[in-house]
């Protein structure tokens, strides 16, 4: 999947009501610019492949 | 001496404890200083004078009543206005934290420096909530590069970038999430501190990224981080992530030089997407030292993203109230990229978390091999203050993020990393190289960062002051 490949302006759209955070229209462009960005960067990320066991690296102490 | 002149904090506290100077006369001339020159670069965004001169007359006493006025006696600093300042609302670059009431005690590492003679002379300009690495600011403009001051200082810590490069004071507190110290270390020319995670105490700072989130110092020489470090350094209950370990100090060990390190180039994914001048930089070092040998760092590509995906989401979910309540009154440049934050699934800061102690263990075992890496710190020497795009490799890319490309995988897993200034013949503006080591090797870095300097290959010189 591309950067390109999802709606970045209908996901706004959802994830604006589903927070309780309106996204005014003179923002949106700024907005979509960085869900683009996250998106094509997160990609790498998504396909290194981990053992499920690995400990996610925040740890709480009692 | 005419201190705030020339002097290195070191220097400074060695001509005030062997009375060569006072520090009431140190602290006048800092203040001197940032009035003059304060007002072309942006640095300050508050000046305490009476607090500093109260402060430099109580290190006076001291001294002449035959007491220990400390280590750093007398030595000027200041503060990125994320610390916490007894009777200042802690401001963190924003303009809706003013409203906040004022903090009722300092930081705790400010409470170290001064408990070691060192004197707070001010607040410093900073990138709104730390969220930047240019050290512009919509609501207080930008910090200034004082070596070319259309030029950017670098952030998030730009204030104390701009402060140390203009002797306004030898000695800043930044903080560092993904390369906030070491990006303006190196544009503005200066020996930049972040040390291993957990190592210094964040408590009293407003917060950026938990999970990332560090603090350290900026100065002119490698010595002055080391005495920083070492009186800064140790466990502090109000931090949680601060470290319950003996931290051995490291001013000492500077005189050891570089015998027994094994030092090497990072490379891969640190010998791609920067300019000439930043490669250059790392090999003029590396030639310096000896090294030749090149490790690739498999991965750190990904920890770039993963570092980027942690930081957008955690900071989106610190002010998603302020970022419902009131976006108008954020910087517009951080506000973008925190309602997209906002928006970011978990499942992806949960891989990335994963991620993150997956890539620790790889470098755990690099560091089996290896002493001390060296990486450019900033892909390009400072871009003019608003430019937005740069090439890299031949790509049209936006300034803001990529001013952290070669830091920002080193953060994510918490390394040690002293940004150590480089300059070519012909050309106006430093660049940082990282000398970077194994978690809880300050002295490493130190050890290394301090040879060059010796050598004259780190060199830290003061702005020459330009026509306003």
């Amino acid at each position: 999947m591309s950067a390109d490949d999802f709606d970045a302006q209908a996901m706004i759209e959802a994830m604006s009501a589903f927070l309780k955070m309106p996204v005014a229209a003179d923002y949106r462009p700024g907005v979509i610019a960085n869900l683009k960005t996250a998106h094509a960067i997160a990609q790498a990320v998504l396909a290194v492949e981990l053992p499920d066991e690995v400990e996610p690296a925040p740890v709480f102490s009692p | 001496m005419t201190a705030g002149s020339s002097s290195t904090g070191t220097e400074i506290a060695k001509a005030v404890r062997q009375r060569r100077t006072s520090a009431r006369v140190v602290i006048e001339a800092s203040l001197a200083t940032i009035k003059r020159r304060d007002p072309q670069l942006n640095a300050f965004t508050q000046v305490l004078s009476e607090r500093a001169l109260t402060a430099a007359d109580r290190i006076d006493a001291i001294i002449a009543e035959g007491g220990d006025p400390g280590t750093l006696a007398g030595v000027p600093f200041a503060v990125k206005n994320l610390f916490d300042i007894a009777g200042v609302a802690t401001l963190a670059g924003s303009k809706i934290n003013r409203t906040r009431p004022a903090a009722n005690a300092d930081a705790t590492l400010i409470r170290r420096l001064e408990a070691a003679g060192a004197i707070l002379v001010g607040a410093l300009n900073m990138g709104e909530y730390a969220y930047d690495f240019t050290g512009e600011n919509a609501h207080f403009g930008a910090s200034r590069n004082p070596h070319a001051p259309s030029h950017m200082s670098g952030g998030s810590s730009g204030g104390c970038g701009t402060a140390v490069a203009s002797d306004m004071v030898p000695l800043a507190l930044g903080s560092d999430t993904n390369g906030s110290i070491r990006v303006p270390s190196s544009l503005c020319g200066l020996f930049g501190l972040k040390p291993t995670y957990g190592g210094l105490s964040r408590a009293g700072t407003f917060p950026f990224v938990a999970s990332l989130d560090h603090v350290g110092p900026l100065a002119r020489s490698a010595a002055d981080l080391a005495v920083a470090f070492d009186v800064m350094a140790g466990n502090d209950i109000l931090d949680p992530v601060s470290a319950r370990r003996n931290i051995e100090p490291v001013a000492l060990k500077l005189a050891v030089g570089t015998a027994g390190l094994r030092i090497a180039i990072a490379g891969g994914y640190f010998r791609r997407g920067g300019h000439a001048g930043a490669f250059d930089a790392v090999d003029r070092a590396a030639a310096e030292l000896g090294a030749t040998q090149v490790i690739d760092i498999p991965l750190a590509a990904e920890a770039r993203g993963a570092a980027y995906l942690i930081t957008m989401s955690e900071a989106a979910g610190l002010h998603l109230q302020r970022l419902r309540e009131r976006p108008q009154d954020f910087d517009p440049d951080v506000r973008d990229r925190l309602l997209a934050g906002a928006m970011i699934p978990a499942a992806w800061v949960v891989k990335a978390q994963k991620f993150r102690r997956a890539f620790q263990h790889q470098i755990a075992e690099l560091f089996q091999q290896v002493d001390v890496l060296l990486a450019p710190s900033t892909p390009c020497r400072a871009p003019l203050i608003g430019q937005k795009s740069m090439i890299l490799d031949g790509r049209e890319v936006p300034v803001r993020p990529n001013l952290g490309v070669f830091t920002q995988p080193i953060s994510f897993v918490g390394l040690p990393v002293v940004s150590v200034p480089v300059w070519t013949e012909g050309d106006a503006l430093p660049i940082g190289v990282q000398v970077i080591a194994a978690p809880w090797r300050e002295d490493h870095c130190l050890r290394v960062a301090s040879v060059l300097e010796a050598r004259g290959l780190a060199t830290a010189p003061i702005a020459k002051e330009m026509a306003a």
